[in-house]
């Protein structure tokens, strides 16, 4: 038993293709190794040369699951470039838009892909046959936030609308109405949802993660925001690049993002609640006193619960944003293309994404940058696994691997999202 | 009589962004009754249980960017009755087949900085150029409706039912006023297959290819309306080259006009 090694090939129930592989010896844990071998794709290669009014329909096919997220940060860092300031009603659509990503994927990931570990299931099909209600009601959830992407994207994946300047074309009230009434249903199956997996027992374990998040002066972050931390880190996009850095692993070929002064943190909706607590309304702060979720939770087990406040808050949002739409006096302001670099933050709904770009005077694409939140997460990761296998090792060799999925999934990592971004390596022994 | 097994279906993933296996479990109101009638034996993306096949359907998403795919590709043909291909990626090569129009080398050393780690093909190709598939689905995404319509024509042994007309007739079908026509906007309705709905002319812009060539595209007429519409050869040749760049009709009309 002193020796002993963990070997997960193809780690299930996230996006994309990674493995584990855990080494144990003289009854300490000795090697924690989580490999990507997702190939890469060359995303930051191929948008050269490109004009600036393709890179949301290119960025958007980094990820099948936040396509939004890509378009967000993209178009955000373009208008920078740009100096475009678009109208109000223009900014509370893409608002509304980023909710029904955030309710799709956070619904996708609460009870197809995590609920099945708190409950012993290999996934949520297997987990209907004695939870059909809840899976029922996670998939009505998740129709729900496609819904939003369908009416204001076009589609649920890849969605078409979003364009540098606005949308190609903006709904009118009439259309969101019918969302609104979704909306309301959704809401309480999100509340129901939450209390759901209140009801999971949750492996006494914390670390002290510094938490990174935007942080805007009166939202929950989502479009727009200054990147700040737990351990006091206050900057605007453009200054990302001076503060984080990617770094090499000596054993991996996989890129890990640090800050340059303290090395791990994290992003996601831990971070986000962590930092954002008091932006939500003090209804959903009730609700998350109720679940007992305390303000700045350590416990990774349980950010199912703050994805499932996240939800109803989300819900909530995009009911305030219905109601208060008017119309913008335009779809989009026209872009003038000029020589210049833009840069944003926004958050994906796995947590901040960056993007930068250089454009030439025609518009062209000369440069570009892109940080997505897993690949600012691995080093988290890792630890998390590192301290997960150590409390775990008087498991069988079945019940630890099965804690150490379930440590990954507690990141609900993205693959697909972070291999164009890495360095990978093929590690089958 | 013994109850006959339900039919084993298994989805896999070569280099993609996920999208099109999604759009599986996107399908939140069909969802457990195709896991009712099918046994889902092996997806990943959805299940920790893992069965080692054969299969009698295979839906294979993405294309062939490495060594190690182009190896793997061949054992999931062996093992899979059926085999049909979902999405742009593994129907035409993806996004990432821009590299079959660059050196695969120099596209590396923009992103990472020891390229040579990397094991990487100098293209990116679609799995029919690997092995024998089915079935093609089209799309960048596929089209939910469309797949669900597939998993039921091999369920029952029959031919799936795809529509093969242009989006320029899914526009007509739809009354949506012709973008190119009414305000100009550049269009690759005319020849790109349907599938989609034709979601971007209802939407004020125009269609950018995403369902790939439809049969017998003029695309060097389209190509020529572009330009009386003032557009520059360089956009001419982008617009061909997105999401479907290495399907031959597209891929043709682009080096027609490209550097």
């Amino acid at each position: 038993m002193a020796n002993r090694t963990v070997r997960v090939d193809y780690i299930a129930r996230v996006e994309g293709e990674s493995s584990l592989e855990l080494h144990v010896r003289n009854g300490a844990v000795d090697r924690v190794r989580l490999s990507i071998f997702e190939p890469p794709r060359f995303f930051e290669a191929l948008l050269r040369g490109r004009g600036f009014g393709e890179v949301l329909d290119i960025v958007a096919r980094i990820c099948g699951i936040c396509p939004i997220a890509y378009q967000m940060s993209g178009v955000h860092a373009i208008e920078d470039a740009l100096g475009i300031q678009v109208d109000e009603p223009i900014r509370g659509l893409r608002r509304l838009l980023y909710c029904g990503e955030w309710i799709q994927s956070h619904a996708l990931h609460i009870v197809m892909l995590h609920a099945p570990d708190f409950l012993g299931y290999p996934d949520a099909i297997a987990m209907a046959r004695e939870h059909g209600e809840a899976v029922q009601r996670g998939l009505a959830l998740k129709k729900t936030g496609n819904e939003l992407l369908r009416v204001l994207g076009g589609r649920e994946i890849h969605p078409i609308n979003a364009r540098v300047g606005g949308f190609y074309r903006v709904p009118g009230r009439a259309e969101l109405a019918p969302l609104a009434e979704a909306l309301k249903h959704a809401r309480d199956q999100a509340i129901e949802t939450l209390r759901w997996t209140a009801s999971f027992s949750f492996p006494e374990f914390v670390r002290d993660y510094e938490f990174v998040a935007l942080r805007h002066t009166d939202e929950y972050p989502m479009n727009a925001g200054r990147i700040v931390s737990s351990a006091g880190l206050d900057i605007a996009a453009v200054d990302y690049e001076t503060e984080f850095i990617e770094r090499q692993m000596p054993y991996s070929t996989a890129l890990h993002s640090a800050l340059k002064e303290r090395g791990a943190y994290l992003v996601g909706p831990m971070a986000r609640y962590a930092l954002n607590r008091d932006r939500l309304p003090v209804e959903i702060r009730a609700l998350a006193d109720e679940v007992g979720l305390e303000p700045m939770c350590r416990n990774p087990f349980r950010s199912i619960l703050i994805r499932g406040i996240e939800v109803v808050y989300a819900c909530d949002e995009a009911l305030r944003l219905i109601a208060g739409y008017q119309p913008p006096p335009r779809p989009f302001v026209p872009p003038e293309p000029r020589a210049a670099v833009g840069y944003a933050c926004t958050e994906a709904p796995r947590g901040v994404l960056y993007h930068r770009y250089r454009l030439d005077g025609e518009g062209t694409i000369l440069e570009a940058s892109i940080v997505p939140p897993t690949a600012q997460n691995q080093g988290v990761i890792e630890g998390d696994l590192r301290d997960v296998a150590t409390a775990s090792l008087d498991l069988d060799d079945h019940a630890l691997q099965a804690s150490c999925e379930q440590s990954i999934r507690n990141h609900d990592p993205c693959i697909s999202c972070a291999a164009h971004f890495l360095k990978f390596q093929l590690h089958r022994t | 009589m013994a109850r006959r097994a339900r039919p084993r279906l298994a989805v896999w993933k070569f280099a993609s962004c996920d999208g099109c296996q999604l759009s599986l479990l996107d399908c939140e109101d069909e969802l457990l009754a195709v896991a009712g009638a099918l046994d889902i034996a092996y997806f990943v993306e959805a299940s920790r249980r893992m069965f080692r096949g054969p299969y009698d359907l295979s839906l294979v998403e993405g294309s062939i960017t490495t060594p190690a795919d182009a190896e793997r590709i061949l054992r999931v043909r062996r093992l899979s009755r059926h085999l049909v291909t979902i999405g742009a990626c593994a129907t035409s090569g993806g996004i990432q087949a821009l590299r079959n129009f660059a050196d695969v080398r120099e596209f590396a050393a923009a992103v990472y900085p020891h390229p040579e780690y990397l094991k990487t093909l100098a293209t990116s190709t679609p799995i029919g150029a690997h092995v024998r598939v089915d079935f093609e689905l089209r799309g960048c995404p596929i089209e939910k409706g469309q797949l669900l319509e597939v998993i039921k024509a091999f369920l029952i042994g029959r031919k799936p039912s795809i529509p093969a007309h242009t989006v320029c007739h899914e526009c007509k079908l739809r009354g949506t006023v012709c973008v190119m026509v009414a305000q100009g906007t550049p269009c690759l309705g005319p020849v790109t297959q349907t599938g989609c709905g034709a979601i971007c002319p209802a939407y004020s812009r125009g269609c950018y290819g995403c369902f790939g060539p439809a049969e017998s595209p003029n695309t060097a007429a389209i190509a020529r309306e572009f330009s009386a519409l003032g557009m520059a050869q360089r956009d001419i040749a982008r617009i061909f080259r997105t999401f479907n760049a290495a399907a031959e009709a597209f891929r043709k009309e682009s080096e027609a006009h490209g550097e």
